[in-house]
């Protein structure tokens, strides 16, 4: 039988009632924790041994309800599948825990989700196909077309990702990499005919998917690998392969590379930039671009440097591409 | 020890907007004794913003750019983060699904390429930590930065996701990254920890959403301010434009006065080294490196 490791963890935890506290505050507890425990483990000892009040989600225990997660150290994790020692491994021996959102906590580390649940429900999180009420054989979806769904289908709503995103956390009109994960689940569905629709909700100035930072934080955080910015560029595709792209300054700075590389090999960032904001709004950037020119860091288009063998790459840009703008 | 030898891939932004980039990677692998051959035949990667576009389009491109590096027989470095992204990405989906290979060689085919996947893809940050080695580069440090608070911004495309990055990361883990941290220490300087040093600064929304992108600069800049950073170091040209050029606007943005310099990862280790300002493009800057 192995032999029972344990370390000393001193945790830090977030308390804050919403009906009898100004201000959150932090509880110390230090425990000996063992190789075998997560960090659910530790919340029931706290609440068992400790502190009866401390509050938090928790169901299935198995990694599949999505309910327990919250923040440790600032990663957020599924409190039942996520060893401690794995965390100690990390960040040490002195671990923070904190709900998903502090800005929403309600009681210690419960939330209150409804953002998390309106921007689902906004992307129509559901198949709308025309099914006969009584039909006659099985509506299949053959091992192939299912393929095309990736991994979205794992998704469990634990929120993890959601409110790891940057860009959500300063714009909160975002839908955020939960609800673009579920929304491309359907889109991808063959047997959805509101592909379209859905495709237009997400093409949405502001709360559609051209706010992505790209910082890749919803594809790491994931517990279930559901890599949601994957989903989020499949979206830009079948925006631009459906021929619903708007003409502006978000689509414009993506096909922007293409004209730019077919011309330089090379990308020309001052014309991506006028290029993208068009001759009227590359105005706004001009305090940067004389700050930038004083400092020898703008290239004139006369002095644009080429890559060599450039004919290759315009031969490969025609064979090559796949959609039009 | 072996002279190590790569291809280079600049990128574009080393060869525009942050020419004291590529000037300072030349300089301190010349007094390393590393040798670079530049891959002239690269073109942009699409900077994670043509494969929206064109996914196809940006994988024939990108592994267009990796068979030059192949045909030399050699390790291709990248010095921006989302160069290594989107290198590796490419990489990665290629060796991992023949089918997608054989589709992209097809298209590499009518003009002579073939992708083969012989070529490691890795940021001149790693291969100096792990080829070059953090001891042999400190027994070179001839100016140690021991008076200086340095604070490391990792930047997203070296670090995540780590199932893609630790193949050629060493396994650094995107919460608590240590690589910079430990050149910052070679380097002789002290190293400053601070809550922003692997979060986004924004570059990639600055155009289409430029409040979330100026406020993640702004946070970044007052993080690394509050920890009593003197300077900010990154090994990514595109977090380096936002950090020098737009704290402006990031002060704007986040309601507070935010502005320190920031040095390309090559121009920190070059200032140990004994480099001069001009040597490492110093006079580039927006946000003035006023203390060499």
């Amino acid at each position: 039988m192995d032999t029972l490791q344990t370390q000393q963890v001193t945790f830090k935890v977030f308390r804050f009632n919403e009906e009898t506290d100004y201000l959150p505050y932090y509880n110390t507890y230090t425990l000996d924790v063992t190789h075998e425990e997560v960090v659910l483990d530790i919340l029931n000892r706290i609440k068992w041994d400790h502190d009866g009040s401390l509050s938090y989600r928790r169901s299935c225990r198995h990694g599949i309800c999505g309910v327990c997660a919250i923040k440790v150290s600032g990663k957020a994790v599924l409190a039942c599948k996520t060893r401690l020692f794995d965390m100690i491994d990390v960040f040490g021996n002195e671990l923070v825990i904190e709900p998903l959102s502090t800005k929403r906590a309600i009681k210690d580390l419960i939330i209150d989700k409804k953002d998390f649940w309106d921007k689902h429900a906004a992307i129509k999180p559901y198949v709308e196909a025309d099914i006969a009420e009584h039909p006659a054989q099985e509506n299949l979806v053959s091992p192939h077309d299912a393929e095309k769904l990736l991994e979205a289908d794992y998704c469990i709503q634990c929120g993890a990702c959601h409110y790891s995103c940057p860009s959500l956390e300063i714009n909160e009109q975002y839908f955020g990499p939960a609800a673009f994960a579920a929304a491309y689940r359907f889109a991808a569905d063959v047997r959805d005919n509101a592909s379209v629709e859905r495709l237009n909700i997400v093409n949405e100035e502001a709360q559609g998917v051209w706010d992505c930072v790209k910082c890749m934080e919803c594809a790491q955080v994931c517990p279930k690998e559901v890599n949601p910015i994957e989903k989020i560029t499949k979206l830009h595709n079948m925006i631009f392969e459906a021929g619903v792209a708007k003409n502006n300054v978000a689509t414009r700075h993506a096909v922007g590379f293409a004209h730019s590389i077919d011309k330089h090999g090379l990308l020309d960032e001052g014309e991506l930039v006028r290029y993208s904001e068009g001759n009227i709004g590359v105005m706004k950037h001009l305090p940067e671009a004389i700050a930038m020119w004083k400092n020898g860091k703008i290239v004139m288009p006369w002095n644009m440097p080429k890559s060599k063998n450039l004919d290759e790459v315009k031969k490969l840009i025609k064979s090559s591409s796949t959609v039009k703008f | 020890m072996e002279k190590l030898k790569y291809a280079l891939y600049t990128g574009c932004t080393a060869r525009e907007s942050t020419p004291e980039l590529l000037k300072s990677t030349l300089a301190i692998a010349d007094k390393l004794g590393i040798e670079l051959v530049l891959l002239d035949e690269a073109t942009c990667c699409g900077a994670s913003h043509l494969q929206d576009y064109d996914d196809f389009l940006s994988l024939v491109l990108n592994a267009r750019n990796i068979c030059y590096a192949e045909k030399l027989g050699l390790t291709m470095v990248t010095i921006c983060n989302t160069c290594q992204l989107n290198t590796a990405m490419t990489k990665h989906r290629l060796d991992t699904n023949p089918e997608l290979k054989a589709r992209v060689n097809a298209k590499l085919a009518e003009v002579g390429l073939e992708y083969k996947g012989s070529s490691e893809v890795t940021h001149f940050l790693y291969a100096l930590i792990q080829d070059y080695g953090l001891e042999n580069l400190a027994a070179k440090v001839q100016v140690p930065l021991s008076q200086f608070n340095i604070a490391p911004f990792y930047g997203c495309h070296n670090i995540r996701p780590s199932e893609l990055q630790n193949l050629s990361n060493g396994g650094e883990n995107p919460y608590n990254p240590t690589s910079l941290d430990d050149l910052i220490i070679a380097c002789g300087g002290v190293n400053v920890d601070y809550e922003e040093k692997n979060k986004c600064c924004g570059f990639h929304a600055e155009l289409q959403a430029p409040k979330t992108a100026a406020v993640l600069t702004g946070n970044a800049i007052a993080g690394a301010m509050d920890a009593n950073a003197d300077w900010m170091v990154t090994p990514c040209p595109l977090c380096h434009l936002k950090l020098d050029v737009q704290h402006h606007n990031a002060s704007k943005a986040i309601g507070r006065d935010v502005k320190l310099p920031v040095l390309h990862m090559p121009q920190m280790v070059g200032l140990a080294l004994g480099c001069t300002p001009a040597e490492l493009g110093l006079g580039h800057h927006v946000t003035k490196v006023d203390f060499v």
